[in-house]
C-alpha cells in the first residue's frame, strides 16, 4: 500500500515536471500555471483557515500586497524583466508577512464568527488604500511590471517551473505543520479553543504564526501572478474573487486535509479559466460558479478527499468481511474514521 | 458649518435606511446563527424590482413596495427552505459560503437580465427638494426616514409584543430550550429569514433612489452592513440601530470636512479601533462557553 502511494506520487511529480514538454501550447500552459499557483494559494489558505477553523475571506490583501511589493521593488532597484524578479519572491513573501503581523494581531482578538467579518472589512480598507494612496500605488491608473525578454513559445516555461517550486514548497510547509506538534496545537484550537488553552496551547501566538506563514505564500503567489500578467490595478490586485475562490477550492477538496485544497484547485481553476475565456455571456460565469458552489457545499459538505477516503475504508472493510479477523479490523477502522469526523466541528 | 449640519442631517436620514437593512441581517444572525452575505444582493434585487415596476408598469416606487416587500418575503422563505435548512453542522461558517453562493447566482442573473450599466430609480420627489437650515434636502430622504421609522416600529412590535416575537426571542436565547417549551423553531426560522429579506426590499428602494447602482454594488454595501452589525454587537437590534446612525453620520461628516475618498476607509478603520477595546461590539454580550 505504502509502495503504491510512493510510486503514484513520483509518477505525478514526473508528469508535472514534463507537462510543458508534453503540452507546449501556451494556452494550455497558462491554465496550468494558474492551476499550480491557485493550488499553492489554497494550500497556504488551508494552513491557517483549515487547520485553525478561523475562516479568512480577506486573503486577497496579501495577494495584492505581494503584487505591489514586487512592482515597487522592481521600480525602486531598476530591475529589468528576466529571472531576477523570481529571486525577489522570498523577499516579497517576507514583506507580506510583515503586513500580516498587525492585521492578524487585531483580527485574531475576536471570536471566529467576527473574524470572518473583520477579514472582509480589512480587505475593503486595503483595496481602498490602493486607490487612495496614488503616491505609492499610482491609484486607479495602475502599475506595470517589467516584461521578460522571452519569446512567445518560451515565455510560459520559466513561470511554470517557478510556480511548481512555490507549490511544492507550500505543500512541504503544510505537510510539516500538519505532522508537527505545532500543527497539533492548531487542530486543537479548531476543535475546542478554550480546552486547548487550558491544556497549555498558546492559542494567540499559534494562530498568529499560522496567519503569517499563510500570508508569506499568498504574497509570493500574488507577486508571481502580477509578474505573469504584467500589470496591477487595485480592483484586480485586491479582488474578492481570489478570497472566495481559494476558500471554495479548500472546501471542495476537503478543508483541513493536506491534499484536499490541491485537488480542489486542480478541478476548479482550469474550469474557471475555461469559463471566463470561452463563455463571454455576461453573468453566466457567476451563475455557474455560484450553483456549483451551492451543490458542493450542500451535497459534499466534507469535501471530495475525506468522502472518498471514507468510501474507500468502507469498501475495503466490506470486501474483507469474509474473514472474521479482517472484518473486525475493518469495522474498527470505520469507527476510527467516524470518530475522527465527529470530533470536528 | 452649513455643510456639517447638512452632513449630520443626511447621515441621520440615510442611517435609518441602513438600520432597516442591518436589522434584517442581525435578526437572522440572532435567531439562526447565519451571517446572510446575500443581504447585499437582495437589497440590489429589491432596487431592481422597484426599477422594473416603475419603468415598465409605471407604478410609483413607494407604492411598488406593496409588491416588492411580499415578493422578497417569499423569496427569503424559499432560500431558507431550499438551502439554510440543509446546513447541519458548523452553521456560521457554512452559511457564509452558502449565502455567498446564493448572492453570486443572483448577481449573475441580474447582470444577465439588466446588463452591468448603472441605473437609478426615478420619481418626482427624488429630484425635488425643500430648504432646511440653509441647504436643500431632497424629499426622498425625508420619505425614507418616515418609511424606515414605520417599518422599524412594526418590527419592534412584532418582536416584543406578539406571540410570534416571543417565540423568536426564545429561539434567539436557546434553540433547544425553545423547542422544548413547544415553539416550532423551524417555522420561526423560516419566517424570520423571510422578514429579514423583506426588509431588504424597502432598503433597496431607498438605496436605488439615492444611488446609481448595478449588480456589482452589493460588495461595498454588504461590507458596510457587516461592519454595522459587528459594531452593534451581532444579534442585537438596538446595537444595529445605534451603529447605523453613528457610522453614517461619521462617514458623511468626514466626507465633507476631509474628502469623499477617505469616508469609507474611516468607516472600516473605526471598526478596527473599536474591536481593539471592545471585541464584542457596543451592545453584544460576551459569548459564553458553548458545550
Amino acid at each position: 500500500m505504502k509502495k503504491i502511494k510512493r510510486f503514484g506520487l513520483l509518477a505525478l511529480l514526473a508528469l508535472l515536471l514534463a507537462f510543458p514538454q508534453l503540452f507546449p501550447d501556451p494556452a494550455v500552459t497558462s491554465i496550468a500555471i494558474f492551476a499550480l499557483l491557485y493550488a499553492g494559494a489554497a494550500t497556504a489558505w488551508n494552513l491557517f483557515s483549515g487547520y485553525t477553523g478561523y475562516i479568512s475571506l480577506g486573503s486577497a490583501v496579501f495577494y495584492g500586497v505581494g503584487g505591489y511589493a514586487l512592482a515597487l521593488l522592481c521600480k525602486g532597484w531598476n530591475i529589468q524583466g528576466g529571472y531576477v524578479p523570481f529571486l525577489l519572491l522570498p523577499l516579497v513573501g517576507l514583506i507580506a508577512s510583515v503586513f500580516a503581523i498587525p492585521l492578524g494581531w487585531i483580527a485574531l482578538r475576536s471570536s471566529r464568527h467576527v473574524f470572518v467579518v473583520i477579514t472582509i472589512a480589512m480587505f475593503n480598507i486595503i483595496q481602498l488604500l490602493a486607490y487612495n494612496l496614488p503616491g505609492i500605488t499610482n491609484g486607479s491608473a495602475g502599475m506595470f511590471l517589467p516584461t521578460p525578454p522571452w519569446d512567445a513559445a518560451f515565455f510560459n516555461t520559466p513561470f511554470y517551473y517557478v510556480s511548481l517550486i512555490v507549490l511544492l514548497f507550500s505543500i512541504g510547509v503544510s505537510w510539516w505543520v500538519r505532522n508537527s506538534k505545532y500543527g497539533l496545537g492548531l487542530l486543537a484550537i479548531r476543535d475546542d479553543e478554550d480546552r486547548a488553552l487550558g491544556l497549555g496551547v498558546k492559542t494567540g501566538p499559534f494562530k498568529l504564526v499560522a496567519y503569517v506563514i499563510s500570508a508569506f505564500f499568498i504574497g509570493m503567489i500574488g507577486a508571481l501572478i502580477a509578474y505573469f500578467i504584467g500589470s496591477l490595478y487595485p480592483p484586480f490586485a485586491f479582488t474578492s474573487v481570489f478570497d472566495i475562490n481559494v476558500a471554495l477550492m479548500a472546501f471542495l477538496g476537503g478543508i483541513g486535509t493536506l491534499v484536499g485544497p490541491i485537488v480542489g484547485a486542480f478541478l476548479l481553476e482550469p474550469l474557471t479559466q475555461y469559463i471566463t475565456v470561452q463563455l463571454q455571456v455576461v453573468g453566466l460565469d457567476q451563475i455557474l460558479f455560484g450553483s456549483l458552489m451551492l451543490a458542493v457545499i450542500l451535497l459534499l459538505p466534507e469535501g471530495i478527499v475525506p468522502t472518498l477516503r471514507r468510501r474507500w475504508v468502507k469498501w475495503t472493510a466490506s470486501r474483507s468481511a469474509t474473514s472474521p479477523v479482517a472484518g473486525i479490523r475493518g469495522k474498527g477502522q470505520a469507527l476510527l474514521v467516524k470518530g475522527g469526523r465527529e470530533g470536528k466541528r | 458649518m452649513t455643510l456639517i449640519i447638512e452632513a449630520v442631517v443626511l447621515g441621520i436620514l440615510t442611517g435609518s435606511v441602513y438600520a432597516l437593512m442591518a436589522s434584517g441581517l442581525t435578526l437572522i444572525f440572532g435567531v439562526m446563527d447565519i451571517i446572510n452575505i446575500a443581504q447585499g444582493i437582495l437589497v440590489i434585487l429589491g432596487a431592481y424590482l422597484s426599477y422594473t415596476l416603475e419603468k415598465y408598469l409605471h407604478i410609483d416606487i413607494i407604492l411598488g413596495l406593496l409588491v416588492t416587500i411580499p415578493a422578497l418575503f417569499l423569496l427569503g422563505m424559499g432560500i431558507e427552505w431550499a438551502f439554510m435548512r440543509r446546513i447541519k453542522r458548523d452553521r456560521v461558517m457554512i452559511s457564509i459560503l452558502v449565502t455567498f453562493a446564493v448572492a453570486l447566482v443572483i448577481e449573475g442573473l441580474l447582470n444577465f437580465t439588466f446588463t452591468a450599466n448603472y441605473v437609478q430609480l426615478q420619481a418626482p420627489y427624488i429630484d425635488a427638494a425643500i430648504p432646511v437650515f440653509g441647504f436643500y434636502l431632497p424629499y426622498i430622504y425625508v420619505f425614507a426616514f418616515i418609511l424606515s421609522g414605520v417599518l422599524l416600529t412594526l418590527l419592534y412590535f412584532l418582536v416584543y409584543r406578539t406571540k410570534f416575537g416571543f417565540g423568536l426571542r426564545a429561539s434567539m436565547q436557546d434553540r433547544t430550550a425553545a423547542a422544548l417549551i413547544g415553539i416550532d423553531v423551524e417555522r420561526v426560522q423560516t419566517i424570520t429569514f423571510g422578514i429579514g429579506v423583506a426588509l431588504a426590499a424597502a432598503g433597496g428602494m431607498v438605496f436605488g433612489a439615492t444611488n446609481p447602482f448595478n449588480a456589482a454594488s452589493w460588495g461595498d454595501l454588504i461590507s458596510r452592513l457587516l461592519v454595522i452589525i459587528v459594531l452593534g454587537g451581532m444579534g442585537s437590534l438596538r446595537g444595529a440601530l445605534f451603529a447605523s446612525f453613528a457610522m453614517l453620520v461619521i462617514s458623511d461628516v468626514i466626507d465633507v470636512v476631509w474628502s469623499p475618498i477617505w469616508a469609507s476607509t474611516v468607516f472600516f478603520a473605526l471598526l478596527i479601533v473599536l474591536l481593539l477595546f471592545r471585541p464584542q461590539g457596543f451592545f453584544g454580550r460576551i459569548e459564553g462557553r458553548k458545550q
